[in-house]
């Protein structure tokens, strides 16, 4: 049940008594850094470089000797086995705040985005302690995962003379979780991804089915009234232009220029090969279609532009039509 | 990797890095959060990942950036100095499918090139973002 806005006020408040203060006592690395922890790091990477594994080469490089991997950071103050058996009260203020948030509705989390600066490399024999606090809360939110609130932390790395040696902010959307469709949590039983997913499939309905049914035999077609012979996209039963409803078709040729376009970055649909370049074409036939560009980079995009359609097949079979850039005439 | 490095003078905007295909196997995935110590049951347990509405293990940040920061160094060299990482992540990577890297040099100024880097799976990007990395002053 939503909250009543008195409630959310409330909730609100409580939040940002946790702003700008630090989760608890910082954590310090149970181990120092050390070349056996680098190289299981390494091997799970598939990282050869031979300034975190071979002590000889990595003499000879800007480092002056082993360094452990940048990235690896934060791991150094992981808690490792305890996290597996999850906590049944909270173990520091970003656990209260989750699980304020948590009482409220907003149960589900997920990590949006990270960002770390290495101040400077570690090196075996270091001791890593990070010191977080929370620094942001934003407000809340309409996301596709549902309403929630994006809750900054910033983690401050320091080695055992207390210097800095990297720092990160993380951010978590802590949401109240939207219906999720029941097959998101079926076993495909042998271990294998689910199969990629398709592109959403117009719907087929009285008027328009036969258009869809030419393109999934290779043609390109193009709605033309058989009374005036106007052209129309997207197919109709009526042609506007002298409400005959005796219709036929045209096969396309192809030709066309960029009528407009807009690039589609972001959200990104799974099914979809991102970025979109969705476009208005007008064909040379004369009338206008929307689809998109590929074979083409978002920055080449031009108004204008000459452009050649063709029946694309998308991985799971399904056919439609779309366009490239034309080559210049030979 | 080799042991040589590219230089800041060799690299100019628009240059194109190597692509990557990681192939998400059980190991990947389950071994990169035991050696990042990210014992969170959803990357190494199945029935906890179903329990949370996802078919199956799925990779954890700290992986991901590990495979971002090999990435840029695989071509920049053992001289390269990694400054920031910087990523947003979309898609879960999961057993069974593929990512693959690319990356594009956005950036470069003062001995420090930024790199735009990709991984896209069969879902759609697991991750993009920018990694900015200091290389050796050229001849
Ligand atoms: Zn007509």
């Amino acid at each position: 049940m939503p909250l009543t806005k008195e409630q959310k006020q409330e909730l609100e408040a409580k939040m940002r008594e946790f702003v700008g203060k630090p989760i608890g006592a910082p954590d310090v690395g149970r181990d120092a850094v050390n070349e056996p922890m680098i190289r299981q790091w390494c091997d799970a990477m598939g990282d050869t470089n031979p300034a975190y594994l071979d002590p000889d080469a990595a003499a000879s490089t800007v480092h002056g000797g082993l360094v452990a991997p940048p990235t690896m950071m934060q791991a150094w103050t992981m808690h490792g086995f305890d996290m597996a058996k999850g906590y049944d009260e909270p173990q520091d203020g970003q656990q209260h705040l989750h699980k304020l948030l948590g009482d409220h509705g907003y149960t589900g989390v997920v990590g949006t985005d990270t960002k770390q600066g290495y101040t400077r490399y570690l090196r075996p024999g270091d001791v890593v302690c990070a010191e977080t606090v929370i620094e942001s809360i934003s407000e809340e939110k309409a996301t596709h995962l549902g309403l929630g609130y994006f809750i900054t932390t910033r983690t401050t790395f320091r080695d055992q003379d207390g210097e800095e040696v990297g720092w990160m902010t993380f951010r978590v959307l802590k949401y109240v979780p939207a219906e999720r469709p029941a097959a998101a949590a079926t076993d495909s039983g042998d271990g294998a991804a689910p199969a990629p997913p398709g592109r959403i499939r117009p719907p087929r309905g009285h008027d328009n089915a036969w258009w869809w049914d030419l393109v999934d035999q290779g043609t390109f077609p193009i709605q033309q009234c058989n009374g005036c012979k106007a052209l129309h996209h997207p197919p109709r039963p009526m042609c506007n232009a002298c409400r005959s409803m005796d219709m036929g078709w045209v096969e396309a040729s192809g030709a066309g220029t960029l009528y407009s376009f807009t690039i589609i970055r972001h959200p990104q649909f799974p099914g979809y090969d991102f970025p979109v370049i969705a476009a208005l074409v007008e064909l040379e036939e004369g009338t206008r279609i929307v689809s998109s560009v590929i074979d083409c980079k978002p920055e080449d995009v031009k108004i204008g532009m000459k452009l050649s359609g063709f029946i694309h097949e998308d991985h799971d079979g399904f056919k439609l039509p779309m366009f490239r850039p034309a080559r210049p005439a030979a | 990797m080799s042991n040589a490095s590219i230089k800041f003078s060799d690299v100019s905007v628009g240059d194109e890095l190597p692509g990557l295909n990681v192939p998400l196997t059980p190991a990947v995935i389950v071994g990169g959060a035991i050696a990042s110590r990210d014992f969170t049951p959803v990357h190494h347990d199945k029935s906890a990942a179903q329990g949370q509405g996802l078919n199956d293990v799925i990779m954890n940040i700290l992986t991901t950036n590990g495979y971002v920061g090999r990435y840029v160094t695989d071509w920049a060299g053992p001289d390269a100095v990694v400054k920031e990482v910087s990523i947003r992540l979309g898609a879960p990577n999961m057993p069974g499918d593929t990512m693959k890297m690319s990356g594009t040099v956005v950036a470069a100024s003062d001995g420090v090139v930024e790199v735009q880097v990709v991984g896209k799976n069969a879902w759609g990007n697991h991750v993009d973002g920018t990694v900015s990395v200091a290389l050796k002053a050229g001849d």
